[in-house]
């Protein structure tokens, strides 16, 4: 097990070593360190020279991966990218463009981020699931009818108007919650209700209807037949053992996306005023923060490959006949 | 699809293609094939070609008969089918010849590209008021000051300068626009029923059956095909036609946006924005998923560990950000050679097709991991152990064992990815990474509607008109691609 | 089910028991506080007062640091005051020979500005002027101790001291502090006698991760005359430099906070006087969370203001002066959130829980009314709520600029002028200003907005170009004299009268958002009135920045915020000199006219009087000739703001305002409840609806049950 996971680690690196390639190339053909400069330094009578010293303080009036101008080894390491993408690596992410600390940041915003996206997966995924075991139970019937089409009309709608329609409800028109804003501490239920209920709207359509499916695959097969013929109620059969298998390929797959709950909502966050890392990410985008957004890039990427190793791991413990090897 | 595969449709088929080619060499403008048209063009072909290819293989016909059997299906399918015709009059543009100056022999084109659709549209595309109007308003939205003739000024709701201008009265709006829905009914009840009998004629032919014994067939639903419902889909699509082109040249039917351009409009322009970006990203990464993820499950060894190192690296990175920095790129990258773009719909033209490329870039991981897992499993099957035992060459394995069973997995994708692409062209504009600001989608109408909601009194109808007209492909596309993945999954048949 | 009922009567409970409105964002236990509501779009960058220039920065930095001088409050046009001064600065001129002179004119060689400051100003508490004994406490952290600061509030102990000249002079060394890249530092070494060479002076001596002491290096241009006096000497004349003195430019920082803040594992935790200011003024800053919220509260030290007693002709009677001569500042506390979108903010505006707000344009409507007259006021709905509204010219311009250096629109020939005065006329400003800025502006005539000197109304001040005066209005040219004047620059329809190419023009925009699309459309509808096709080019702000300065734009749109009300401030982004791409300076038009050149060297250093008016009548009449420039509009600002809302003027030039603003909490808190009632009925519909929608299901479940067991 453990030798198993040192492996995957090891062949973790090649991935973020070339997710640091792309991505850096991608932003320094985008945004040349005079760009930045004059992004941060404001537009109200900037000289070349102040230009000059702001690359110069951070290092990027250096060349990106190679330094004829030095000796040796540091050809190599006085330049940009070495500098910059080496440090990521233990998770010192340095500072934004404007001189903040993006560790700190980071800290800090990834509390309202996992506030907000994990009431939204654990109610998402209860109310899935009694919704699909609905279906489940009266197959074939009216209500399993309705229910897949609603569930289609659900999913078929731009999760922009469940936002729209939402704010504009609730808290305009029926005074019941804050339009946007954040408190932290106990005080932050009330701005993450409706976030989270319109969270949890928004992936009913496509949720429900995948469980519904496993469900459904889950009923089809012998043993269930088996506990029928044992004279198992329908209710039995339904809570005692679909749901227990089918409880295995959902929840493997629920663990993929546990890790890049850090990464917050890009639209709900921002739409909600809600001071996590989503909204981080697209204000920096729509800053130009080249570091922020290479930091958040890199911290992605290593999240979503912890969740590549959870979900192996979990498979080993829910189903003792898969081995790792 | 399956009504293409017979000769008659074929030889009907090309005599239009030489009528069209005809009126494209002699009307007097210039046309303009953008990137996306001629991708666009070139899907079509695809599809056409191979619709020829399978015309006499009844098993490959099979699960398309299935997908129509289903009503549901085929009632989607008739509703894809006229906004696919929509964004296909939409793709083909042109420049308008500018009227020839004294003195100069030389032809000059209008600097803006139009298309078929806008040139059908004419009446409604340039009616524009001044700021924004509701729907079947004859007045602006909001008080302006005007100057009354005896020179006081007075703050009052000024009439539009075309919605209703017609009306001379203004009491008598109501009669006029009931009116005109009687009319546009009575025309498209009657276009379609002549159409229904031109089709129920044909069928008669083809099954030597009486006109009569044919309609009795048809109404009781004892086809093959679920032709009643077909052709009652096409009687509300028609009605709709008819209705909002009968009304919108009088009426804003959606009204008007904040410079006075007709909502109707805009959203029928943006059905082609969604269809392009809806099957083009699939399509232009097609070669490299299909590709790469049946050679790294065919070969295995180093060209499998090369290839799934590509595709993890390239899915670990969170797909916004990646988006997002592709995007910057090509902005910079228009910006830069502003010779190669030289109008504006050009310069919008490949932003959209670069956004394609990068939503493709960012996709086809999912696709390429399916097909690699789909030729491991292929490439031990008896009959490909076989064929390499008895020294067939790779390539021809590849294409002739290998590549056709794994196309129903391609199919199905293409299908299903659809309408969520379709979605994400609306929050990547929203996070200011869709489309160009000044192209016409749902995406960026949603978003000049945020600032609209919190008008007093609110401006709803650009949000209605897109979340209705997006709602229903999306949901005729999800309606479709359900049949489909039925059909063509041979482990969902249940 | 029965879970799920429970639940929602729980939280129905929960929600009864908070009393007050549902929907306020802030702790129940602030309501009755006397607090200030505002709110910040963007994290403020910089509130170093050496670095910081944009506006959103400056409401924060304008309430902690105090300059010696200060805008008056209430009188108009603006008029200077002294703030921690004494007095006015004294201004002397001199000869080469250092005779003093009677006053400016041509022979002057250098000014001096003699500042004397109050004595007893304290600053705010801070841990930086805590003593040790003969040391400061915190002066010389070890890297263990900077280790454990996370903020400022790691280092408990807090001291104060008297203001000083030093303090100022400090200050104005810092502008050219190699590390810190002052916007001024430029402009500023053109004035300040002997700054360029300070500022090469400081680049030898800096070394990164150390700090420079400033008070080792002495600076020609400012001289200490005792503890609370100092000059400052200026190169030539420059009459405008005193309007910089009431910057926070100028604002005095200690050494002690320079040099605590200069501790490497401080700075790597952003605590550094970008982030934690230090200042004489009525508010510190307490809560510095840009990711949430910034909280300025009352500075204990504070040494006392009062209200001012005089105002415009018409303040007494708008209530102006209820407070004169009370002490300031009336509230304990501003909470800025933040707010990104417009929308949240402005809903919360009207439901109470933000004491002020501007006007988005697209909420205008329910905003503003207009009588008969076609006077503005405040629509129905508004009034009803008691909201007050305030407006006054912005002192800013937005223009559409000509590349002058592109062959087809620049250049001074007649054919490229008149086609620039076509398109100007072209161009409805009128029903710009109508559609994108619901009427909150008004169309330029030229390049100086009202407000500041120079600017004239009426006819007078009609730009004859454009404009006609008719039936004493003036009124936007037909288009069929655009049309004229467009055949005359060789291109009748909008062709090229040669060869018959339609003429193109390119606008470089950077244009992102949903509402971008509108005014791109306007802009091409004003082109094609001429037959003009205008090609819009839009880029990130990046790409255009470098178009701009490489001069390959041809059409540009660009906005202008007064830094001080004087026509220098804007006559100078036309002039020669300050041509942006042969000069990268502000001229972004890259006009360079050697007549224009000539008239603003003279009126640059004249007091303003009638003879300026002169000069500036003259360049004006040049420029609206050249047209290089559309001249486009003045913006006009407005403010709406609650009943409780007490003694709001907008002052466009002042930044300390916040002081002069005092809150009826018991008024705000009354009427936010009247506001804000919970509508609950819908809610129990859907629940209803939901259950109805299962019970069919619930019952044949039953049914199938009992069959089941029969």
């Amino acid at each position: 097990m453990i030798a198993y996971i040192i492996r995957r680690l090891m062949y973790v690196l090649p991935i973020l070593v070339g997710v640091n390639i792309l991505t850096f190339a991608l932003f320094f053909v985008v945004n040349t360190p005079d760009d930045m400069a004059h992004m941060q330094l404001g537009m109200k009578h900037v000289t070349e020279e102040a230009v000059d010293n702001w690359k110069a303080e951070r290092g990027y009036d250096r060349p990106l991966f190679y330094n004829g101008e030095q000796a040796g080894l540091t050809t190599l390491t006085d330049t940009i990218f070495f500098d910059n993408s080496v440090r990521l690596f233990v998770f010192d992410f340095g500072q934004s463009d404007d001189g903040r600390d993006i560790g700190h940041d980071i800290s800090e915003r990834m509390w309202p981020s996992l506030a907000l996206a994990i009431p939204t997966l654990i109610i998402g995924l209860l109310v899935n699931l009694t919704f699909a075991m609905l279906m489940a139970f009266f197959r074939g019937s009216y209500v399993d009818l309705s229910g897949v089409i609603l569930c289609v009309v659900l999913m078929s709608i731009s999760g922009l108007f469940y936002i729209i329609g939402g704010q504009w409800l609730v808290s305009k028109i029926l005074h019941l919650v804050p339009i946007s804003g954040y408190q932290p501490g106990l005080d932050a239920w009330k701005f993450l209700i409706l976030p989270v209920i319109i969270g949890v709207i928004g992936g009913i359509g496509s949720g429900a209807r995948w469980y519904r499916t496993i469900f459904l695959e889950e009923i089809a097969r012998d043993y269930v037949r088996t506990a029928r013929a044992k004279g198992l109620g329908e209710q039995m059969v339904l809570f005692r053992h679909v749901l227990r298998n089918a409880l295995v390929p959902i929840l493997t797959g629920v663990v993929v996306v546990i890790p890049l709950l850090f990464m917050g909502s890009l639209v709900m966050e921002s739409f909600f005023g809600i001071p996590g890392l989503g909204s981080y990410t697209i204000d920096a985008i729509h800053k130009q923060d080249f570091a922020i957004v290479r930091s958040m890039v890199f911290l992605g990427s290593v999240l979503y490959i912890v969740g590549l190793i959870l979900t192996d791991i979990s498979y080993t413990l829910v189903d003792p006949r898969i081995r790792l090897n | 699809m399956a009504l293409l595969a017979n000769n008659r449709a074929f030889i009907l088929f090309s005599g239009l293609l030489l009528v069209a080619v005809i009126v494209a060499i002699s009307v007097p403008v210039k046309w303009v094939v953008l990137w996306t048209d001629a991708l666009i063009f070139a899907l079509i072909t695809v599809i056409l070609g191979s619709g020829w290819l399978v015309r006499n293989k009844p098993y490959l016909l099979a699960p398309w008969r299935r997908v129509l059997k289903r009503r549901l299906a085929s009632a989607a399918l008739v509703v894809l089918l006229s906004y696919v015709l929509i964004g296909l009059l939409d793709s083909v543009h042109f420049r308008e010849a500018l009227p020839p100056q004294v003195g100069s022999s030389e032809v000059h084109y209008s600097p803006h590209t139009l298309s078929v659709l806008d040139k059908l549209l004419t009446p409604i595309r340039i009616q524009e008021e001044k700021s924004y109007s509701a729907p079947f308003a004859i007045h602006l939205f909001s008080k302006e000051s005007t100057q009354r003739e005896d020179g006081t000024t007075v703050r009052e709701y000024p009439r539009l300068q075309y919605g209703g201008a017609h009306l001379e009265d203004i009491q008598q709006r109501q009669t006029d626009i009931t009116h005109t829905l009687l009319m546009a009914s009575s025309y498209s009840l009657l276009a379609w029923l002549l159409l229904s009998a031109l089709i129920i004629w044909i069928m008669a032919q083809r099954y030597s059956l009486s006109y009569r014994q044919q309609v009795e067939r048809l109404v009781r639903g004892e086809m093959e095909l679920p032709w009643r419902t077909l052709l009652l889909t096409l009687l509300a699509v028609m009605l709709f036609a008819f209705v909002a082109m009968m009304l919108g040249v009088k009426y804003h039917v959606f009204g008007t946006d904040k410079v006075g351009q007709d909502v109707l409009y805009q959203t029928l322009k943006s059905i082609r924005t969604g269809l392009v970006i809806g099957t083009l990203t699939t399509l232009i990464m097609l070669p490299f998923a299909v590709v790469l993820g049946v050679a790294a499950g065919y070969f295995r060894g180093w060209i499998d560990d090369t290839i799934q190192y590509i595709y993890t690296t390239l899915n670990s990175i969170p797909g916004v950000l990646l988006i997002a920095a592709a995007v910057l790129i090509m902005q910079a990258y228009i910006a830069g050679n502003p010779e190669l773009f030289e109008t504006m719909e050009e310069r919008a033209d490949a932003r959209l097709f670069f956004l394609c490329l990068i939503l493709g870039i960012t996709s086809w991981t999912g696709l390429c991991r399916l097909l690699r897992g789909e030729a491991l499993k292929l490439r031990e099957l008896d009959y490909v152990q076989a064929a390499h035992a008895f020294g067939v060459p790779q390539h021809k394995i590849l294409s002739s064992h290998i590549f056709p069973n794994v196309l129903h997995i391609v199919l199905i994708t293409l299908v299903l990815d659809f309408s969520g692409l379709v979605l994400a062209e609306a929050v990547l504009s929203y996070v200011g990474i869709g489309v160009d600001p000044t192209m016409h989608s749902w995406g960026n109408m949603i978003n000049g509607a945020r600032l609209e909601m919190a008008r007093e009194p609110m401006v709803w109808w650009s949000l209605m008109a897109a979340f209705i007209f997006m709602f229903i492909l999306v949901l005729a596309a999800n309606l479709f691609a359900d049949a489909v993945r039925d059909a063509f999954d041979p482990r969902a048949q249940h | 089910m029965r879970i799920f009922t429970l639940l929602l009567l729980l939280m129905v409970i929960f929600l009864v028991g908070c009393d007050g409105a549902w929907n306020n964002p802030y702790p129940a236990e602030e309501s009755e506080q006397n607090i200030l509501y505002s709110s910040f779009q963007e994290r403020p960058k910089h509130l170093d007062p050496a670095i910081s220039y944009a506006s959103n920065e400056i409401v924060f930095t304008g309430q902690i640091y105090e300059p010696v001088v200060q805008y008056h409050y209430l009188k108009r046009p603006y008029e200077l005051i002294p703030l921690a001064g004494a007095a006015m600065p004294t201004v002397s001129y001199f000869d080469a020979t250092g005779n003093e002179l009677a006053g400016a004119g041509e022979a002057v060689a250098y000014t001096l500005y003699e500042i004397t400051i109050q004595p007893g100003i304290q600053y705010q508490p801070h841990p930086a002027f805590v003593r040790d004994g003969d040391d400061y406490l915190y002066h010389n952290l070890s890297e263990s101790e900077q280790a454990q600061v996370y903020t400022l509030d790691d280092l408990p102990q807090n001291d104060s001291r008297e203001l000083v000249a030093d303090d100022y002079i400090y200050q104005i060394k810092r502008l050219a502090h190699p590390a810190l890249h002052s916007p001024i530092l430029g402009l500023m070494s053109g004035y300040i006698d002997g700054l360029a060479e300070y500022s090469k002076e400081l680049q030898q001596a800096h070394k990164s991760g150390e700090w420079l002491d400033l008070r080792d290096y002495s600076l020609s241009g400012v001289e200490r005359v005792d503890r609370y006096t100092y000059r400052i000497k200026i190169e030539g004349s420059y009459p405008q430099f005193v309007y910089w003195l009431a910057m926070p430019f100028f604002a005095p920082v200690p050494w002690e906070a320079d040099r605590l803040y200069s501790q490497p594992g401080l700075i790597e935790k952003n605590i550094t006087l970008d982030w934690y200011p230090v200042g004489t003024g009525p508010f510190m800053l307490t809560v510095n969370n840009p990711n949430l919220q910034m909280v300025m509260e009352r500075n204990p030290n504070f040494h006392g203001e009062s209200y001012p007693t005089e105002g415009e002709p018409g303040d007494k009677v708008a209530g102006m002066l209820v407070d004169a001569g009370k002490p300031l500042p009336f509230i304990d506390k501003v909470v800025f959130s933040l707010e990104k979108e417009s929308i949240p903010y402005w809903n919360k505006f009207l439901q109470g829980y933000y004491d002020a707000s501007g006007i988005s344009s697209d909420s205008f409507d329910q905003a503003i009314s207009f009588d008969m007259s076609g006077q503005m006021g405040l629509g129905e709905s508004m009034q009803a709520q008691g909201i007050q509204l305030k407006t006054t010219p912005a002192g800013s311009i937005f223009y559409m600029g000509f590349n002058m250096l592109d062959p087809v629109v620049g250049g001074e020939s007649e054919r490229a002028r008149l086609l620039r005065q076509a398109i100007s006329i072209a161009v409805d400003y009128e029903e710009f200003i109508s559609i994108f800025a619901n009427g909150r502006g008004l169309a330029a005539q030229g390049p100086l907005p009202p407000g500041i000197f120079g600017y004239l109304k009426g006819e007078q001040g009609m730009n004859p170009y454009v404009y006609d005066w008719v039936d004493g209005q003036v009124q936007r040219k037909s288009i069929d004299e655009a049309k004229q004047l467009l055949a005359d620059a060789g291109y009748p329809g909008g062709r090229d009268a040669e060869t018959g190419k339609p003429l193109t023009i390119h606008f470089d925009v950077t244009a992102s958002g949903p509402d971008d699309k509108a005014w791109l459309n306007w802009y091409r509808k004003q082109f094609e009135k001429l037959g003009i096709q205008l090609m819009v080019r839009n880029t990130d702000y990046n790409r255009f920045r470098e178009k701009m300065t490489n001069g390959n734009a041809q059409l540009f749109r660009w906005g202008w915020n007064a830094d001080y009300p004087d026509p220098e401030n804007f006559l100078f982004l036309l002039y020669g000199p300050n041509g942006k791409v042969n000069h990268s300076g502000v001229n972004a038009a890259n006009y360079a006219s050697v007549e224009f050149d000539a008239l603003f060297e003279k009126l640059k250093n004249m007091p303003n009087g009638p003879a300026r008016q002169a000069v500036i009548d003259e360049t004006v009449k040049l420029l609206r000739h050249d047209a290089p420039w559309i001249w486009g509009m003045y913006s006009v600002s407005f403010a709406l703001y609650h009943e409780w809302y007490q003694n709001l003027k907008r002052n466009m030039m002042a930044n300390n305002t916040l002081k002069y603003a005092r809150i009826d909490t018991e008024l705000r808190e009354q009427r936010r409840a009247e506001w804000n009632p919970p509508v609950v009925w819908p809610i129990a519909l859907i629940v209803l609806a939901i259950l109805l929608l299962i019970a069919p299901a619930f019952i044949a479940y039953r049914q199938r049950e009992k069959r089941v067991v029969s």
